[in-house]
């Protein structure tokens, strides 16, 4: 009975070596847990030696402008992949996105064309969500028609032209400044936070981390798994769709092949966050910090005038590091 | 004394770090004997046999093989000296033939080309051997049941010559029917001279199969015995370390009104005119053969798979039960038979798995949990069951089986439940743990849930059932009470042919 207590009770009468050593080891653990947070400020360090310009207010704005479209794609795979799933149809949403607000701009007026833009974006990822939820198909499969179909109609609703935008209150949108910072980043930080409390504080960011680790007990506990699964691919596709939109704003066009490879981009960010495939481990913050990463690798280059191909290799061999430093963490004895 | 043991070990140590996991042990098995191996979990059977196997190396001690001195240094090593294990979780490879594996480290030595037509002809003379000529080695290993599984492990085992087969919790996945077949294909190898190591924490069936029982506690050897010298109760005693004046607690039968009410359920051919009734504080027994529809009469209870026909009430009220929420929404909680697949979420903590069936309602507006009270329920569950852990935040991957299953039925104490449908609750689980279960699946009854509970291990099924409903194929067969509830009844009802209700 005594040991039971103590068992329940925490760890107040731990004694004292013990404690330290577990100390240590939480330090260890803390430094492999946020290897996103070193490899970041790696990159911040590293970017800083290369090029006197990097920190200045000037480029710091136009990366985080960059990299905004991607923070929404990234934060709303994240979801997905917390449920063990994956949105391949990220880049090809937001490319429709993008020709839709431009086109509807012109027929219904701003408000009500960015309101369905969205609305366009998430039943995109209504149809992939009702497809992996309701219909067992396989992510992978009903994303990836989700991709083709939603790159089509991009074409279709452009004819293959980029759309050129006539309002000026979007095209101000991309380089308007909200309370000090640019209007995109703005948005990207409502994003996230927005992700991060729900996977923080909420059921729903409960039950979707519980349902990639294990959805059958999830299911046994009573929980409409379903509905869950339906509904990360939903807000997936809105924030592809805002995504979309910001892309269309910042270049003033609406155009069809936005987001090309984007998804990988996106699931580049979230691993490089630390987040597993598998589904169930990853936080708001390290996918942020995985964009930002990204981010920091195209703009450094760009600073170098290091053209674009090197580029993706240097982002391959990012993505390689930080998987093999995860899984260094999952297995630390061996 | 120029007798020669297959293996004798002796004065064997073994410590990882600071903790001592083996002390100076010895243990011995003779040519065609069986040597059981007993012991709480922790006790030191596993890393005693993972040295003897080469998966482990010893810090001190020798192992001498037929008289002579030998090293394992690694798996490989054990298995070229003839020493083979059969782990709890069997380690085929489910794609591919019996034949192709029982020989799947020696199909490539022969020029990149497999002779199929020898490789299942050898396949079908070693399956012979162990008393099974029915299993077909073109059979893909997928479409067998557990029990000839292990039927092809052991036959695995013979290609390679064992001389010591060691068994880890064999029949752990096994109805009585397939311990019987297992314990026969033991008895023949046994008389082939091999040298059997069986671990195990079913006491009746050690009592029935083994020559000498070894009793390990704490690393340590307590003492030889062989079956006839001690009583179970005794036996029990020496692993726990203290006497054990029942295993399962006193219960008083007051069972009050009807909770639990299933009528002409039936489900796919699995499932056939199943009807019984459950009481509050009422424990009832499934009994039956793995394979009986068991487990399916408790997942179609519980929603988890469709039913074709058939009404289910909690307290008089018939519902409509399509899915696990309808069951748990009507007061019904499932603990699943396989605890890590179905019951706990291994990498979250003990308090996210106790709160996931009633986080709904530790949550305020826009989802948002409570976190204090989240905690304040998390830790009174823990304490109540008397979960072992350093805190509530504790991963339940590092809990002991025991102690999980704890979690599980913590979990559905937040609820409003009634009926509790409980599937195999001790499987996997040591015998002080047991005893815990026991104790509290009684006091849960005490409490006024009203149970079912689907066991094959019969000591239990005895010891803490009012009533046992025996299963057999789909149908219950018949329903034992009181006294009538022994081991020879249920038997005689889980095999006999042409059973009511199966048309």
């Amino acid at each position: 009975m005594e040991q039971q207590q103590r068992g329940t009770k925490g760890t107040a009468d731990v004694d004292r070596p013990a404690a330290r050593r577990l100390h240590r080891e939480s330090l260890v653990v803390l430094v492999l847990e946020y290897n996103t947070v070193l490899i970041f400020l790696a990159m911040l360090v590293l970017a800083a030696s290369l090029s006197d310009v990097f920190f200045s207010r000037n480029n710091i704005f136009n990366l985080l402008r960059q990299v905004a479209g991607l923070a929404g794609m990234g934060l709303g795979m994240l979801l997905v992949i917390l449920t063990a799933g994956i949105d391949l149809s990220v880049g090809s949403v937001a490319a429709l996105a993008s020709v839709m607000v431009a086109w509807l701009l012109g027929v219904l007026g701003l408000g009500p064309a960015l309101v369905l833009t969205v609305a366009i974006g998430s039943l995109c990822g209504a149809v992939s969500g009702y497809l992996v939820a309701a219909r067992n198909m396989a992510p992978f499969v009903a994303t990836l028609a989700m991709m083709t179909i939603a790159r089509g109609f991009a074409f279709i609703v452009s004819k293959g032209s980029p759309i050129i935008i006539a309002d000026p209150r979007l095209n101000n949108f991309g380089s308007a400044y909200w309370l000090g910072v640019p209007a995109p980043v703005f948005v990207m930080v409502v994003i996230f936070g927005l992700v991060a409390f729900l996977l923080r504080y909420t059921v729903f960011g409960r039950i979707v981390t519980a349902i990639g680790s294990n959805e059958a007990a999830v299911r046994l506990a009573g929980v409409r798994t379903g509905w869950y699964k339906f509904a990360v691919y939903c807000i997936s596709g809105a924030f592809c769709a805002i995504a979309g939109i910001i892309s269309t704003s910042r270049t003033g066009v609406g155009s069809p092949i936005v987001g090309t490879g984007a998804e990988l981009d996106a699931i580049a960010a979230v691993v490089i966050g630390g987040a597993s495939l598998g589904g169930g481990k990853g936080t708001a913050f390290q996918t942020l910090l995985g964009v930002l990463i990204l981010g920091i690798i195209g703009n450094i280059m760009n600073l170098m005038n290091i053209p674009g191909y090197p580029q993706q290799v240097v982002k391959g061999l990012i993505i390689i590091c930080a998987v093999l430093l995860q899984g260094w963490r999952r297995n630390p004895e061996g | 004394m120029a007798k020669t043991y297959r293996v004798e070990i002796a004065g064997v140590s073994k410590s990882f770090r600071a903790v001592q996991a083996l002390k100076d042990v010895s243990f011995n098995v003779r040519p065609g004997e069986i040597h059981a191996l007993v012991g709480e979990n922790g006790a030191g059977k596993s890393t005693l046999m993972n040295i003897l196997s080469g998966v482990l190396r010893k810090d001190s001690g020798t192992i001498r093989m037929d008289g002579l001195p030998v090293e394992i240094p690694g798996p490989r090593a054990g298995r070229r000296l003839g020493i083979g294990i059969i782990h709890q979780e069997l380690a085929l490879v489910p794609a591919l033939t019996v034949a192709e594996n029982i020989f799947i480290s020696r199909l490539s030595r022969r020029f990149g080309l497999v002779d199929w037509r020898d490789l299942n002809h050898r396949a079908g003379e070693l399956l012979a051997r162990t008393g099974f000529p029915e299993i077909d080695p073109r059979a893909t290993v997928a479409n067998l049941g557990v029990a000839y599984r292990q039927i092809v492990e052991i036959a695995k085992g013979l290609s390679e010559n064992v001389r010591v087969l060691i068994l880890d919790e064999p029949t752990s996945v096994l109805a009585p029917q397939e311990v019987e077949n297992l314990f026969a294909a033991l008895r023949i190898l046994r008389e082939q001279g091999v040298g059997l190591v069986y671990i195990s924490h079913r006491l009746d069936e050690i009592f029935r199969i083994a020559d000498r029982i070894t009793v390990l506690k704490d690393g340590a050897v307590v003492r030889t015995v062989c079956p006839a010298e001690i009583t179970p109760g005794d036996l029990i005693g020496l692993m726990i370390g203290r006497t054990l004046t029942a295993m399962f607690p006193h219960r008083d039968s007051r069972a009050g009104a009807e909770v639990l009410r299933v009528e002409a359920l039936n489900r796919g051919g699995k499932v056939r005119d199943v009807s019984f009734a459950v009481r509050a504080g009422e424990i009832v027994g499934l009994a039956g053969l793995v394979g009986s529809g068991r487990t399916e009469i408790l997942r179609a209870i519980f929603g988890a798979d469709p039913k074709d026909g058939g009404t289910i009430s909690v307290g008089g009220r018939r519902l409509r039960i399509h899915s696990p929420r309808d069951a748990v929404l009507n007061g019904i909680a499932l603990v699943p038979e396989s605890r890590k697949d179905h019951g706990v979420i291994l990498n979250m903590s003990i308090r996210k798995n106790i709160t996931l069936p009633s986080i709904g309602r530790l949550a305020g507006a826009l989802g948002i949990i409570r976190q204090r009270k989240e905690r304040s329920v998390a830790q009174t569950l823990a304490g109540k069951l008397g979960i072992k852990a350093r805190s509530i935040e504790a991963e339940v991957a590092d809990l002991s089986g025991g102690n999980q299953q704890k979690v599980v039925l913590a979990k559905w104490l937040g609820t409003d439940c009634r009926v509790l449908l409980l599937d195999e609750p001790t499987r996997g689980v040591d015998v002080g743990a047991k005893a815990e279960l026991y104790r509290l699946i009684s006091d849960l009854a005490g409490g006024g849930l009203a149970i079912v509970m689907v066991s094959s291990e019969m000591m239990e099924l005895i010891g803490l059932c009012d009533r046992v409903a025996v299963v057999n194929r789909g149908g219950i067969a018949g329903v034992l009470e009181g006294a009538a509830i022994t081991e020879e009844n249920i038997m005689r009802l889980a095999v006999q042919k042409g059973t009511g209700g199966i048309g």
